[in-house]
């Protein structure tokens, strides 16, 4: 049965359907509502939303939540997520799993409350201090929202890293109808390397990222970096749209996304040939579809709510074979489908 | 032969790294025998903070956690509502506690979250090496306050029992020393009593420990403790400062 739910919302309850009971959170507009849903849930069902102080009190209650092994989760909007570089950092260093939720708005500084996707930069390449990587998944309806909140916090525990979904104003605040699965469907993994108390059964465990000798520091990365290959290999995501005869192909992900797919439906009807290459892993970044289609299309345009930054890994997914132009709008602003259909039609 | 004493369970075998004087060795110890004493080692677990205690997560023997600079106490509170049938202390410095996480030493006591705070007060920063910490005396003369703390411009020193005990979410705060047995004994019962309100669900309990710190004092382990009693007491009396059962609000009774 499908249900009317507004995005904020529908990823609150696609979390409690993964299972996870665990909520910190501050407000900051536009995830508001996600926190909101998060109390009204919780109590009724045995878990716990906790208003903390600050966006970075919330991430650190969220390692301690997923320290103890259980799934536990954040949300916020851009300037929060600045917040959360520290936690997410250590988590990463201490190779715990979390959820955390960024719903865009306009940046930098206090920006705006509007929808931007000026955070890939962030989110994609340098989510904290240090050596490391988050998973990314980029949602572009309700519906994948709450999919990919199961996927997330399962991708998250595999891998034992922390994941993100990076949605916008315009996700978190649209309403669409949402088909939202039964709790329990997927089998959560162990964790034997929980810090939940001995029992006098096994040596302490200790959650840690500090390594104050180099050699060993470098071997704990190093690891860390061949997981990341596994990652890559295995968890890199993306949908083709009328790709196969495309000449000009549109990569756009989120909220730009859906502007970019009316654009390709104006462009067909006129009989210009052009598709769209959505990714939905923004980390890892889908190199292999954007490979297969560097070798058909002439040329590729990115549409992002931002001055351009998921440009650049398009242009090395595909070694700069084909020009790979960029159009966007920013500060809060959404592109229309007319625009990019006049910037595509330059490239035919 | 009877053994009359020995180190506790819940403390490793792995060589202590403290300076010579350092009180953290006792400190750990007490923390380890309420531990044993309250049988609790299989379901505890650490959180140990940033600064030269940041390693302890290798001298209990418990399940252990370590937290970025000042968050102790919000990792503590995601232990804790994750499994709140575990025990959960942290063990922070100064520094940790009442500088960088102010705000979360603050907001945790009046949540009244149920875990047990071990603070040691050495009114410096000892692992990077001797600045000026939030608790550091007006004209202490610190790496970083060379010519004595200005309370002009550098400001007053915190007192963390005194600013927590006006909190309604705070079941207990004490401060204790451990300057000879009669301090020690006191503050075993203490930190005992910590965790103890844990187990009973009783709610926040902090035992704040004024402590020396002689490699970055510049003074011998035996002046250090001289110091810390000419000094340090008289600016941060000894005593209860809140107590739910007794009803104590602020201030006085040392035991």
């Amino acid at each position: 049965m499908k249900v009317l739910m507004k995005g904020n919302e529908a990823l609150g309850e696609a979390a409690i359907r993964a299972g996870c009971r665990h909520f910190f959170g501050y407000p900051i507009t536009p995830q508001t509502e996600l926190a909101a849903y998060m109390s009204k849930r919780m109590p009724k069902i045995g878990g716990t939303y906790l208003q903390a102080e600050s966006e970075i009190a919330a991430v650190n209650m969220v390692l301690g939540a997923s320290a103890a092994g259980v799934r536990a989760m954040t949300s916020s909007s851009s300037p929060g997520i600045s917040l959360k570089s520290e936690g997410i950092s250590y988590m990463a260093g201490s190779d715990l799993p979390a959820l955390i939720i960024n719903v865009q708005r306009g940046g930098p500084g206090l920006g705006g409350i509007q929808p931007s996707q000026a955070d890939y930069w962030q989110a994609t390449k340098a989510t904290g201090h240090g050596d490391f990587q988050i998973l990314v998944f980029a949602p572009s309806t309700v519906q994948e929202m709450v999919d990919l909140v199961s996927e997330a916090f399962d991708a998250a525990d595999r891998w034992r890293m922390p994941a993100m979904i990076l949605a916008d104003g315009m996700l978190g605040q649209m309403m669409e109808p949402v088909e939202l699965p039964e709790e329990g469907e997927r089998a959560q993994v162990e964790k034997p390397w929980a810090a939940c108390g001995h029992g006098d059964k096994r040596e302490h465990n200790i959650i840690n990222s500090l390594y104050l000798t180099p050699d060993k520091l470098e071997d704990l990365v190093v690891e860390r970096y061949k997981r990341y290959e596994q990652v890559k290999a295995r968890e890199q995501r993306a949908e083709e749209y009328l790709c196969d005869d495309a000449d000009v192909i549109i990569v756009a992900y989120g909220a730009s996304s859906r502007v970019a797919r009316s654009a390709v439906n104006k462009a067909r009807e006129k009989g210009e040939k052009v598709g769209l290459l959505r990714p939905i892993t923004l980390w890892p970044f889908p190199v292999d579809a954007l490979r297969k289609a560097a070798g058909r299309a002439k040329a590729f345009l990115t549409v992002e709510m931002s001055m351009g930054q998921m440009v650049d890994d398009v242009r090395l997914a595909i070694d700069c074979r084909v020009p790979v132009e960029f159009f966007g709008r920013t500060g809060g602003m959404i592109p229309t489908p007319g625009e990019v259909l006049e910037r595509v039609e330059g490239l035919l | 032969m009877a053994t009359v004493f020995q180190k506790p369970k819940a403390l490793t075998s792995a060589p202590l790294h403290y300076c010579p004087g350092c009180t953290h060795g006792i400190v750990h110890r007490l923390v380890a025998q309420a531990i044993d004493e309250l049988g609790v080692e299989g379901r505890t677990v650490g959180v140990a903070s940033v600064g030269c205690s940041v390693m302890c997560y290798d001298y209990f023997a418990c399940d252990m956690v370590q937290a970025p600079h000042g968050r102790a106490q919000a990792v503590a509170t995601g232990l804790k509502r994750a499994r709140p049938e575990n025990v959960i202390f942290t063990y922070q410095g100064d520094g940790d506690l009442a500088a960088i996480g102010t705000a979360e030493t603050v907001h945790a006591a009046t949540r009244g979250e149920n875990i047990t705070v071990i603070f040691i007060n050495n009114a410096i920063y000892g692992m990077t090496g001797g600045q000026m910490a939030p608790t550091s005396l007006p004209g202490q003369i610190t790496q970083t306050t060379p010519y004595g703390r200005d309370t002009d411009t550098a400001g007053y020193p915190v007192r963390v029992c005194e600013l927590l005990s006006t909190l309604d979410g705070v079941a207990f705060a004490q401060r204790v020393t451990v300057d000879c047995v009669k301090n020690v004994n006191i503050a075993r019962k203490a930190i005992k009593k910590a965790f103890q309100n844990q187990l009973d669900g009783k709610g926040y309990s902090i035992v704040e420990v004024l402590s020396t710190c002689p490699t970055n004092w510049g003074l011998t382990p035996v002046e250090s403790l001289d110091w810390l009693r000419e000094n340090m007491i008289p600016y941060y009396p000894l005593g209860v400062y809140k107590d739910i059962d007794s009803g104590v609000k602020k201030g006085g009774a040392a035991e």
